[in-house]
């Protein structure tokens, strides 16, 4: 009995994904489940959210996957790598909550990030 | 009219690898590339950032790989076109014919696109006002200088283009500088010097702030400024400049009739085919299933593709699988054996 319970708590961590919403510029909202370990870019490219158009495949290298997450979330996310703001200098109108959507590694303590997508990248 | 075997399209290092390959099997080929410099984004966008899984190249630089295909292409002749962007690709008979910006045309079986994700073109300002300014007032690069002199001229951006430039045209102009932040990701001696003219009272420094807005009937008067706290500035300002970097667009290739899938085109993995026959695609830009933006596998598909252009080359003669190590043919065109 123990083992079977103990495989339902395992599997339930197993599938669960956190949420994550991204807000396009014509207001919509999409909120999808990622996988842990997957970017928040790949997210939105991996489920055809438009907006996000990642042209270097996310290698930090040409700010077109630039997003701005929601006020309250931009202090908990893990601080920028170095790079990551100069290639925000290139990004199209940025603001103080932005960021390269490539950076953002989705896990559990992401769980209900929200960003939104700038009305273009480039 | 230039008549070549196969013209390739992109200097990256997709490019380079297949001229090289194509050269090895006793084709000719020229290749296009709209940066006035060999290596694509590997050029372009990480010179100095060390790559780690070339094979066989525990590590080497975006340069430093560009400089070694260059190397290997040392035995053959290639002609570059640089600077020009293809902007037409047209059926003609059997052959496509070619054109540039740079006013050169060519003749050919076979196109390679090796186009990377398209053509750098700068990034620009995004106020829409901004369009009917540029290349008279507004300007992304400096092609004379001389223009500026006694004017003042605002310049946006943080990087080593944007400060060069600041520091050079305060020599005789009136230089403001405009960045959205307090640092600068230009070399460091660069920074120092800007600061102390800055400090001289030879550049006028905004950090902070981005453009708004551009004021002007026929000639550019005035520029709004926006700081990060909303505060507005407007400058007087004869001249803006702009340098935030290359983007790269798909431009002209999306007119070709080819499949694209998102800024992608879709071709076959026996010879990196498109759907137009003679029009190979290879590197980061093709895609089919299973496809990865890597370096070596941009170097297997124009290898392929090179194969499958001598069959339109050379209609009237078999294509041999040779190896460098043994084949008399191909030491001869490395120039290794008479």
């Amino acid at each position: 009995m123990f083992c079977i319970l103990a495989l339902f708590f395992l599997s339930l961590i197993y599938i669960y994904m956190p949420k994550i919403t991204y807000n396009t510029h014509d207001n919509k909202t999409y909120t999808i489940e990622v996988q842990n370990g997957l970017t928040v870019m790949e997210g939105a490219v991996q489920n055809d959210i438009p907006g996000i158009d990642a042209d270097c495949g996310g290698g930090m290298a040409c700010a077109t996957c630039h997003v701005y997450v929601k006020e309250d979330w931009f202090n908990k996310l893990p601080k920028k790598e170095d790079g990551e703001e100069d290639m925000l200098d290139m990004a199209f109108e940025p603001k103080p909550n932005s960021r390269l959507s490539c950076q953002i590694i989705v896990s559990n303590d992401l769980d209900g990030l929200e960003v939104n997508i700038p009305s273009k990248q480039t | 009219m230039n008549k070549t075997d196969a013209l390739i399209i992109g200097a990256g290092p997709t490019g380079l690898f297949t001229a090289h390959q194509l050269k090895l099997i006793g084709l000719n080929c020229e290749i296009v590339d709209n940066l006035n410099k060999i290596g694509g984004q590997c050029i372009e966008l990480y010179p100095d950032k060390p790559i780690y899984d070339i094979p066989a190249v525990p590590e080497c630089t975006g340069e430093e790989l560009t400089n070694n295909l260059l190397n290997q292409l040392k035995p053959f002749d290639i002609k570059f076109h640089l600077n020009e962007r293809v902007e037409q690709v047209k059926k003609e008979n059997d052959n496509w014919l070619v054109k540039t910006s740079g006013g050169n045309s060519f003749q050919t079986p076979n196109v390679i696109i090796a186009g990377g994700v398209g053509s750098f073109e700068p990034r620009k300002f995004s106020p829409k006002e901004c369009e009917k300014f540029e290349n008279k007032s507004l300007f992304y690069s400096v092609k004379n200088k001389s223009v500026f002199k006694g004017k003042t001229v605002s310049i946006f951006g943080g990087g080593d283009s944007a400060l060069d430039w600041a520091i050079e045209l305060s020599k005789d102009s009136n230089v403001n500088l405009i960045h959205r932040r307090d640092e600068f990701r230009g070399v460091q001696a660069t920074v120092d010097k800007m600061y102390e003219l800055k400090k001289a009272g030879k550049i006028n420094l905004f950090t902070k702030y981005q453009i708004k807005n551009v004021h002007g009937d026929k000639k550019l008067e005035s520029i709004d400024i926006i700081h990060e706290n909303s505060e507005i500035q407007s400058l007087k300002t004869d001249y803006v400049l702009g340098f935030f970097g290359l983007i790269m667009q798909l431009g002209p290739i999306a007119n070709w009739g080819l499949n694209l899938n998102k800024k992608t085109i879709e071709v076959d993995t026996e010879k990196f085919e498109s759907n137009q026959k003679g029009i190979y695609v290879v590197g980061d830009i093709c895609n089919y299933p299973g496809k990865l933006k890597l370096i070596l596998s941009g170097f297997h598909e124009g290898a392929l593709a090179a194969r499958a252009c001598f069959k339109l080359a050379r209609p009237n003669e078999k294509y041999r699988f040779e190896f460098t190590t043994t084949s008399t043919n191909l030491l001869k065109r490395l120039g290794k054996k008479e």
